[in-house]
C-alpha cells in the first residue's frame, strides 16, 4: 500500500485534513470533513473524514456519544427522519456524490447499513425479514434466489430455527437476520452500526466471524461502527477513532492495537494494571486535544 | 330453518362488503397510521364512477366495474401525493383534519352532480330469477359480488404475503428506519396503499351499487359502519376485518330478523354493532386480531 505521508512514531496521528492513510485509489468512500446538525442548531459532527478501501474492512470506534451513529446515517441518508443534515462537506460512494441523498439512493447505488438494535421487523418471518432486502434489486429473480440461498448457507443456525416471527428470536438469531437481510440488496458496501450490542460474548465472536466471512468470501467491503474495540480491531484493516464529533486518532488496526492511549481508553489495558479514574482520563484527553 | 338460513346469507352477504369496505381503511392505516375519515366517501366516488361508465359512457357492467377500480386506483393515489404527502411526519391530529377535510370536499361535489339527491339503480346483468339455496332465496347479484368480494381478499392475502412489494409493504407498518435502511422508499409503499384501497373501495362501492342500488346515503353509511368494523377487528389486521366484517353482517341481519319487533324493540341493527363494540373492547382493547408489541424478555 502507498503511503501518501509519514506517521509519527506510532504511526498514528492526529487528523484535521482529509488526506488519509490509505490508498486513495481504491476508494469506494470518501467522507470529507462534514459537519452534521440536528434541527438546524445541535452540531453532532465536527468535520470528520473518513475513507473506506474497497475490499477492506474498516472499524470506526468510539465511546457514546461521539457520534458514530450519526457518521453512518450521514453516509446511509437517513439523518432526514430525525431532522438532521449534512451542513458542510461531501460524501462520495463509489464515484457518486451522495451528500445528503435520500436513503433509497443510496442503497440502489450500494452502500446497506444495519442499524444499531438489529430492527429486524418484528411481525414478519425470518424468511420475510430477509427477503424484504431485495426490494430495491433489479437484476432478476433467479439472482435473488440465488442470494436468498446463500443466507442460509451464511447462517446456518436461520434454517435450524424454522421460520419463525422474527420478533421471537434471540438477539444473535436476530442480528443474523439483520445481516442477511441487508445482504440481499447486493450491497458493495455493508455498513454495521455496533452488531455486538447486547449480545454475549461468544455469539460476538462468531457475529465477527461472519462479517470476516462477507468479506473475504463474498467481496463486500465493510465499515463497522463499534464500542468494543478489541474485537473490531481484531478483524478490521483499518480504523478510526472518535471523540466528541471528531476523529482522534486513525492507523492499520495493528498499530492500533498496540498504541498504549487506544489499549488504555478504549481496550480498558492500563500498563500497571490499575485502573484512571474518569477525571483524569478526561484531562488527558482534553490535553490531547481530543475533547 | 329456512328463516334462519336466509338470515345467514344475507348476513353473509353484508358482511363480505363490510369486509372489504373496511379493508381499504386498514390498508391506509396499516401502512401509514393514518386515520382515512374519508373512506366512505371513496367507496361512494367508486360507485358513481362505475355508474357513470356503464350507463353514460355505455360500457359493459363488468368492464366498467373493473374500470372503475382502476381509475380509483389512481385517484387514491393522486390524493395521497397531493394533500397526504407533505403530512409526513406532521402530527397525527393534523393527518385527520385534512382526511376530515377531504370528506367535506368529496361530499360538497357529489351533491354537485346528480348522484347527491337522486336513487339510480345500475341496469340489471345477471338474471332476474333468484338462486335457491337449502329454501333461501338469493340473487345473483349478490352471489357474484361474495365470489367477487372473496377473489380481491385472496388476491391481496396472497400479494401481501408472496410478492416482495407485498411484504415490503408490511416491513414499512413493522419498522419504517429499517426500511429505508434497506431502501424502501416510505412515501411510495403510502402511496400504493391509498391507491390500494381506493381499488378495494370502488369494488365495494359497485358491489353495494349493483345490491342496494346507488343512493348516497347508503353508500355513506357503509363508510361509517367500516369504524366498528375495523376496531372489532383489530385496527391493523387485514384478516381482522375480513372477519369483523362477516361478523358484523350477521350481527345485524339476526339481530333485524329476531329482535326487531318482539319486545318492542326496533333499529336493533343498528345500534347492536357499537353495543358489541363497546362490550369486546373492554376485554379486547386490541381488537379480535390487532397486533400486540412483541416485547422478548
Amino acid at each position: 500500500m502507498r503511503r501518501r505521508h509519514t506517521l509519527s512514531q506510532t504511526q498514528i496521528r492526529r487528523r484535521n485534513m482529509s488526506n488519509i492513510g490509505q490508498d486513495s485509489a481504491a476508494r469506494l468512500l470518501e467522507v470529507n470533513n462534514i459537519e452534521v446538525v440536528y434541527n438546524d442548531i445541535v452540531q453532532v459532527l465536527r468535520g470528520v473524514s473518513i475513507g473506506v478501501t474497497e475490499g477492506k474492512i474498516v472499524s470506526l470506534l468510539g465511546t457514546n456519544g461521539a457520534g458514530k451513529t450519526t457518521t453512518l446515517r450521514a453516509i446511509s441518508g437517513l439523518l432526514k427522519p430525525e431532522n438532521g443534515h449534512i451542513r458542510e462537506g461531501y460524501i462520495k460512494f463509489d464515484g457518486n456524490d451522495i451528500t445528503n441523498v435520500l436513503g433509497t439512493k443510496v442503497v440502489t447505488l450500494g452502500a446497506v447499513m444495519v442499524p444499531e438494535g438489529r430492527r429486524v421487523f418484528k411481525h414478519l418471518t425470518i424468511e420475510e425479514n430477509i427477503r424484504a432486502g431485495s426490494t430495491t434489486r433489479k437484476d432478476g429473480s433467479k439472482k435473488i434466489k440465488a442470494d436468498f440461498d446463500a443466507m442460509y448457507q451464511l447462517f446456518p443456525r436461520l434454517t435450524e430455527i424454522g421460520n419463525k416471527m422474527a420478533g421471537y428470536c434471540s438477539g444473535g438469531e436476530q442480528q443474523m437476520i439483520a445481516i442477511a437481510r441487508a445482504m440481499m440488496a447486493a450491497p458493495k458496501m455493508l455498513m454495521l452500526d455496533e452488531p455486538s450490542l447486547g449480545l454475549a460474548p461468544l455469539l460476538v465472536k462468531e457475529i465477527f466471524e461472519n462479517i470476516k466471512h462477507i468479506n473475504k468470501e463474498m467481496g463486500t467491503t465493510i465499515l463497522v461502527v463499534e464500542q468494543n474495540a478489541k474485537i473490531a480491531l481484531a478483524i478490521s484493516d483499518y480504523a478510526y477513532i472518535m471523540e466528541s464529533g471528531k476523529i482522534v486518532l486513525e492507523g492499520h488496526s495493528k498499530e492500533l492495537q498496540n498504541n498504549p492511549d487506544v489499549k488504555e481508553f478504549y481496550m480498558g489495558i492500563t500498563k500497571g494494571g490499575n485502573r484512571k479514574s474518569f477525571k483524569e482520563v478526561k484531562s488527558y484527553k482534553r490535553r490531547k486535544r481530543w475533547m | 330453518m329456512t328463516y334462519f338460513i336466509q338470515l345467514l346469507i344475507s348476513g353473509l352477504v353484508v358482511g363480505s362488503i363490510y369486509a372489504l369496505s373496511a379493508l381499504g381503511f386498514v390498508l391506509i392505516y396499516k401502512s401509514s397510521r393514518v386515520l382515512n375519515i374519508a373512506h366512505g366517501q371513496i367507496i361512494a366516488s367508486g360507485a358513481f364512477i362505475a355508474y357513470a361508465l356503464t350507463v353514460y359512457a355505455g360500457v359493459p357492467l363488468i368492464i366498467s366495474f373493473f374500470l372503475s377500480m382502476v381509475i380509483t386506483f389512481f385517484l387514491s393515489m393522486a390524493v395521497e401525493r397531493v394533500f397526504l404527502r407533505r403530512l409526513i411526519g406532521e402530527p397525527i391530529i393534523s393527518v385527520i383534519m385534512v382526511t376530515i377535510g377531504l370528506m367535506s370536499i368529496i361530499d360538497g361535489i357529489i351533491y354537485l352532480t346528480p348522484f347527491g339527491s337522486t336513487n339510480m339503480s345500475f341496469p340489471k346483468f345477471f338474471p332476474p330469477e333468484p338462486l335457491n339455496i337449502l329454501g333461501a332465496t338469493v340473487s345473483w347479484t349478490q352471489v357474484v359480488g361474495v365470489v367477487l368480494t372473496a377473489i380481491i381478499i385472496a388476491a391481496l392475502s396472497w400479494f401481501f404475503k408472496n410478492s416482495t412489494l407485498g411484504i415490503s409493504m408490511r416491513a414499512v407498518s413493522d419498522d419504517q428506519l429499517a426500511s429505508m435502511s434497506i431502501g424502501i422508499s416510505v412515501p411510495k409503499v403510502f402511496g400504493l396503499a391509498w391507491a390500494l384501497a381506493g381499488l378495494t373501495a370502488a369494488a365495494a362501492g359497485g358491489i353495494i351499487g349493483n345490491i342496494t342500488g346507488l343512493n348516497f346515503d347508503t353508500l355513506h353509511a357503509f363508510g361509517i359502519i367500516v369504524f366498528p368494523v375495523v376496531i372489532l377487528g383489530g385496527l391493523d389486521s387485514i384478516g381482522g376485518a375480513v372477519v369483523a366484517g362477516v361478523i358484523m353482517g350477521l350481527i345485524q341481519q339476526f339481530a333485524a330478523g329476531y329482535l326487531d319487533g318482539n319486545w318492542g324493540l326496533q333499529g336493533t341493527a343498528e345500534v347492536l354493532p357499537y353495543i358489541i363494540l363497546l362490550i369486546l373492547l373492554l376485554f379486547k382493547p386490541h381488537g379480535l386480531f390487532g397486533t400486540h408489541e412483541i416485547e422478548r424478555v
